[in-house]
């Protein structure tokens, strides 16, 4: 069974005058199918309005299709009675760390979604601190939210979906609100969960250098899923990528530049390190 | 400024106090807030304040803490004051100027309401202090579930208390930046009338409340994306349970309002040093 599948998945929003009437309406997702395997890490990229959110809050029945059909985990997250399961399995964690924190103080915040599922007290703690020491944030058990870095933040919000057990996390553009050290801080947290837990990770994010590590990388454009492919695959297609407004990795351009003036490089170099043992491979 | 009022944070410490069962706290405030409208002697005064200074040594929270706590009802307290003190009329006259004079029993409620009000807002700033805004919800919550029965709410009014109280510290920080950042465009907030500066706020008020919004609007999102779905069928992390604390507490509780109000009643009214 798929984790996340989706059939000819339309969006539509409604435009409205200033009395509210319904003047038109603006499809933001337009007959996407796509597909995500259990254990899976699999980035979305694309530009504003590439409707790479409106995707990603299907995937947590936060929005339901105006056509199409979305299963998570089986489950076809139009059927209201599905709806808590749905939340359960795909756990979703937001851009804005402040907006998403519930507790005063961070464990009483990790708590809160299997408090919400009725898990019993011992569980909840048991979940709690595991949760935590994923997430490396265990030291700050007792600290208020307001108090930590966003990087931290981000990361105590990642520990609440994770107390939930999802089977799949849905990161919903986690670090455009963070400095670079915050950045770098959720995207360890983030592979060290995979490592630990084998959870499914959807990361969706217009930063190109955070989808390196991805198994798969989506790239969506206008509503319509336009690339598809390994990072190594898509990072290959410079031009294409700049056709939708996207920047490829420094490394990846460089390589690319000196590619196009005839030095014999590789397609697609993703790190630093792989571009200098080419360079020095050559002579 | 606007960072000074400490109602509604939570000083983590690891003190008897913090580790109380909410319920005590909020059932021993209320009494004691009560209490301080019980006696008139300065006797009750010096006994009230001793309880509460215990209280606060016995919490760990710095006093330097709750001091800055009682800055913001500083103007508060000086209305009050000048009120009682000119508008009462009792006893001997001690000042006249003009049509204004201070008479002695105009000073002596001045005064002792002064201190009843630094008594009530540092006691209860105490129990914000040391019960974190989940807790004090819960025993809220619990404290009125007999409401229940006639159909209030209960479970949704205390989700709300425990959401506006965490969100206190960071719309406190909003203002502060959207000030700032109107101040940087010229904004003129200090000058002219009462009425003036009112009107000078709108720029400030109007982004806040569009922000304040947005908020509401997220943290809905993300509450729901996290299976919440209000109170029926949702367990604790931190069920309430009573300790031997909490019924030491009671009691303790209960042997200063005796003390209290014998003094209230018996310490007759003349015992007055001034």
């Amino acid at each position: 069974m798929r984790m996340i599948q989706t059939e000819k998945l339309v969006y539509e929003y409604e435009k409205r005058d200033e009395e509210g009437n319904i003047i038109g309406s603006h499809r933001a997702i337009n007959a996407v199918d796509v597909h995500v395997e259990p254990g899976e890490f699999v980035a979305i990229l694309g530009h504003n309005g590439s409707g790479k959110s409106t995707l990603a809050k299907h995937m947590n029945a936060i929005l339901t299709p105006t056509e199409g059909t979305m299963w998570v985990n089986g489950r076809d997250t139009k059927e209201p009675d599905n709806l808590w399961e749905v939340r359960q399995s795909a756990g979703m964690v937001f851009q804005n760390p402040d907006n998403q924190i519930i507790g005063t103080v961070v464990e009483e915040d990790v708590g809160f979604g299997p408090e919400n599922l009725g898990v019993p007290t011992e569980e909840i703690w048991k979940r709690v601190e595991k949760s935590l020491e994923a997430v490396g944030m265990i030291e700050y058990r007792h600290h208020s939210p307001n108090k930590l870095s966003g990087g931290q933040k981000q990361r105590v919000a990642i520990a609440g979906v994770v107390a939930m057990e999802p089977k799949c996390i849905v990161l919903d553009e986690p670090t455009a609100m963070l400095d670079p050290n915050g950045r770098k801080e959720v995207l360890r947290a983030v592979e060290e969960l995979r490592r630990r837990e084998k959870v499914t990770v959807i990361l969706i994010t217009h930063y190109m250098e955070e989808v390196v590590d991805a198994d798969r990388v989506i790239v969506m454009d206008q509503g319509n899923v336009v690339m598809e492919g390994t990072p190594r695959e898509i990072f290959s297609r410079v031009e294409e990528l700049k056709k939708y407004r996207l920047d490829v990795p420094q490394v990846t351009l460089l390589a690319y530049e000196l590619q196009q003036r005839g030095l014999p490089l590789s397609n697609g170099i993703l790190k630093t390190e792989e571009l200098v043992k080419e360079l020095c491979q050559l002579h | 400024m606007i960072r000074d009022i400490t109602i509604g944070q939570y000083y983590p410490a690891d003190s008897i106090l913090h580790r109380l069962d909410p319920r005590v706290k909020i059932s021993c405030t209320l009494l004691y807030l009560i209490s301080l409208f019980l006696f008139k002697s300065v006797l009750g005064y010096v006994i009230a304040g001793c309880f509460l200074a215990g209280v606060i040594w016995l919490s760990k929270v710095p006093v330097k803490f709750i001091v800055k706590g009682l800055k913001p009802i500083v103007m508060l307290l000086m209305i009050t004051v000048i009120f009682n003190l000119f508008l009462t009329n009792e006893g001997d006259v001690l000042v006249k100027v003009w049509i204004f004079k201070i008479t002695e029993g105009g000073l002596r409620t001045a005064v002792f309401m002064a201190i009843r009000l630094v008594f009530l807002i540092a006691g209860s700033t105490i129990m914000t202090l040391t019960t974190t805004p989940n807790a004090l919800t819960d025993g809220i919550e619990k404290l009125l579930r007999p409401l229940n029965k006639i159909h209030v709410p209960v479970h949704e009014i205390a989700m709300m208390m425990s959401i506006a109280l965490r969100f206190i510290p960071i719309l406190l920080e909003e203002t502060d930046k959207i000030m700032k950042a109107q101040i940087a465009r010229g904004a003129d907030l200090e000058s002219g009338n009462i009425i003036q500066k009112a009107k000078n706020m709108i720029p400030i008020l109007v982004p806040l409340f569009v922000s304040a919004f947005r908020r509401a609007n997220d943290l809905a999102m993300a509450m729901e994306a996290r299976c919440y779905r209000g109170g029926d069928g949702r367990t604790k992390m931190k069920p309430l349970v009573y300790h031997s604390r909490d019924y030491l507490s009671y009691t303790v509780m209960a042997a200063y309002l005796v003390v209290v109000v014998g003094i209230g009643r018996y310490v007759p009214f003349h015992l007055w040093i001034f």
